[in-house]
């Protein structure tokens, strides 16, 4: 602490200088925060996945269904506790550039499928009563005003005409990356007003293995059992199936890894010159230092703990205001389940402004601790 | 008192002997300093003259550990540190050695109470307790008002008591000051000398400086002379 008022004499020494380099800091901690907020929203579904449940789909694609028959057999299956099954509907509210999924559900076994996400009895109790029910998540309620008993007009796409429903209920989630954007009605209403061909079949089956049951045995009796019938199926655990989605969108992770590493090289370079050009300015000062006694240690240190603190105030900024903008919500409307900055990221945003700023001051530190005192007051 | 080519007797602060720096320029080498023998006593003010080139400030970083010499032995308060290493040296010149330099070498960003302190941030003392001998040692130099002025407030005179303050405020076995008044007008320069006087005088300090004007070399208790890094009396 004694050593604070030379620091922040050094700090304040070029005022500019120093807040730019606090801004180059903060701005790339923000690019990176957003960066994981946005790889998080990607991988939400992949990360909230049950570790126990499986998605049967069909072999060929997902958008080919299976039959609603095979729910009885699948439970035949050793192993599965329970089984729920919903189908995408994929229609319009309003605009097309509102989207956020639709799934109709089968709401006697849907809730306890994903304990999840909360609803609160007297709403799941309307919605088991009205077969027009349906409960949006809190994200897609507030993004369009909603509140329990509005009217919802979609029009259908795959399923066509204009449908209504009446929402009776409002979920959240109980994890932060919990995905708060679905729409869920009734599969029976579905079906009730469905073309002929979707009657008798559902779009995929979810389904819970027991505990200590041996889920790759599982998925593959349940894949045997369909085997060379009209409607084989591809069985593969809940966080497999939503990292496939992912995956259809590129290789998400190692974009916004490049992306990351250039921003952080390039911090690297600025704060790593600006250093340089600060230890250099003060030479002659730094010899006299020395010269009164001050260790090579102990000059590495004070252009160190310069650095550091520099990087660190940066990227407090920088990781604040990339939580306060997170806070507001998507600024997408809906295109990512949740946009939400995980604690994770901020801790990996600080560690690599601290690593950033070691690495900035090493080279001007060790010249600083390098500088033979007699040669640097002959320059003076 | 001081004696070139002196025996070392007890008593005696500084003993220098057979001091030799050379330095290396590619395949030449320059003699700057040769066969450097001197004992200087606690209290004394000696005056170190001679042309530019002649070795003095060499001579002043040898004796105040700031440089090592090629050969030779230079002991202080019976301390060898000739061949101390380079942290050993830097803590050894914190303890003992206060300098003032021409160009005062203040650190322009810091208060003339900072600039005195510096040397006290490397001992243990408490915060109170680096206030007390920093006020000291700036009402010592007659600044004790201008404390939390910073050095582009001052004038040069008084940049250079500052410097003479952060030389004595960690209590120096011995000051080494290099052309002090080499860059004052003639009445800050008596100031400085009259200040630097009243160190040996009052206060017991040992004081070694270079210098090029005669006037301050009569100040001195002693003017050795050194031409072509050979030193006499």
């Amino acid at each position: 602490m004694k050593f604070w008022p030379l620091l922040l004499a050094y700090l304040t020494r070029r005022k500019t200088r120093t807040l730019l380099t606090v801004g180059s800091f903060a701005v790339s901690l923000f690019l990176f925060c957003l960066l994981a907020t946005i790889r998080a929203g990607f991988q939400s579904g992949v990360q909230a996945a049950g570790a126990d449940r499986l998605v049967v789909i069909n072999k060929v694609s997902l958008i080919q269904p299976l039959p609603l028959a095979y729910r009885d057999r699948i439970l035949k299956v050793p192993g599965i506790k329970e089984a729920t099954y919903a189908n995408w509907f994929g229609g319009v509210y309003q605009d097309e550039r509102n989207f956020f999924a639709q799934f109709a559900i089968d709401h006697t076994t849907y809730r306890q499928m994903f304990p999840e996400f909360v609803v609160p009895d007297d709403q799941w109790k309307a919605f088991e009563a009205d077969k027009q029910g349906a409960i949006a998540g809190e994200s897609t309620a507030k993004r369009f005003g909603w509140k329990v008993g509005d009217r919802i007009p979609i029009k259908g796409a795959i399923f066509p005409g204009n449908w209504e429903f009446n929402l009776v209920g409002i979920y959240k989630g109980r994890r932060p990356n919990d995905d708060l954007t679905q729409f869920w009605f009734r599969w029976d209403h579905l079906i009730e007003k469905a073309p002929e061909w979707a009657k008798g079949f559902v779009g995929w089956y979810t389904v819970r293995v027991q505990p200590g049951a041996d889920a790759v045995a599982v998925t593959k009796d349940i894949d045997s059992r369909f085997a060379n019938s009209p409607w084989e199926t591809r069985t593969q655990s809940e966080q497999a199936f939503m990292a496939s989605f992912v995956e259809q969108m590129g290789n998400i992770g190692f974009l916004m890894t490049v992306i990351g590493s250039v921003v952080f090289f390039t911090l690297l370079l600025v704060a790593g010159n600006t250093m340089a050009m600060s230890v250099r300015e003060r030479t002659g000062e730094l010899a006299v230092l020395k010269t009164v006694g001050f260790t090579d240690l102990a000059v590495l240190a004070l252009v160190l703990v310069e650095v550091i603190l520099i990087a660190l105030v940066g990227g407090a900024i920088g990781i604040g205001l990339a939580k306060l903008f997170t806070l507001r919500g998507d600024p997408t409307n809906g295109m990512f389940a949740s946009f939400y900055l995980p604690p994770s990221a901020m801790a990996a945003g600080a560690a690599l402004t601290l690593l950033v700023g070691l690495l900035a001051g090493l080279i001007p530190a060790t010249t600083a601790m390098r500088l033979q005192v007699v040669q640097a007051l002959r320059k003076l | 008192m001081v004696k070139v080519g002196g025996n070392g007797q007890s008593g005696t602060l500084i003993v220098v002997r057979n001091l030799a720096k050379t330095y290396r320029r590619g395949a030449e080498e320059l003699q700057v300093l040769q066969g450097i023998n001197l004992d200087i006593d606690k209290g004394d003010f000696v005056a170190f003259m001679g042309p530019s080139g002649s070795g003095k400030t060499t001579l002043l970083n040898l004796l105040g550990g700031l440089d090592v010499p090629s050969a030779g032995t230079v002991t202080v308060a019976g301390d060898e540190i000739s061949h101390l290493s380079g942290p050993r040296l830097t803590k050894w010149r914190a303890r003992h050695v206060g300098f003032v330099f021409q160009m005062y070498n203040l650190l322009p960003v810091l208060s003339a109470f900072r600039n005195v302190e510096l040397p006290l941030l490397l001992t243990p003392l408490s915060k109170a307790e680096r206030k007390k001998h920093v006020e000291l040692a700036l009402s010592l130099v007659g600044l004790a008002d201008r404390a939390g002025h910073k050095p582009v407030e001052l004038s040069g005179g008084q940049q250079q008591r500052v410097a003479i303050a952060r030389a004595i405020v960690a209590d120096a076995t011995f000051l080494l000051c290099d052309e002090p008044t080499g860059d004052l007008d003639r009445k800050s320069a008596d100031e400085i000398l009259e200040l630097l006087e009243k160190l040996v005088h009052q206060h017991g300090k040992t004081i070694l400086m270079v210098t090029h004007d005669p006037r301050a070399a009569e100040r001195a208790h002693a003017t050795l002379h050194l031409d072509k890094g050979v030193l006499s009396q």
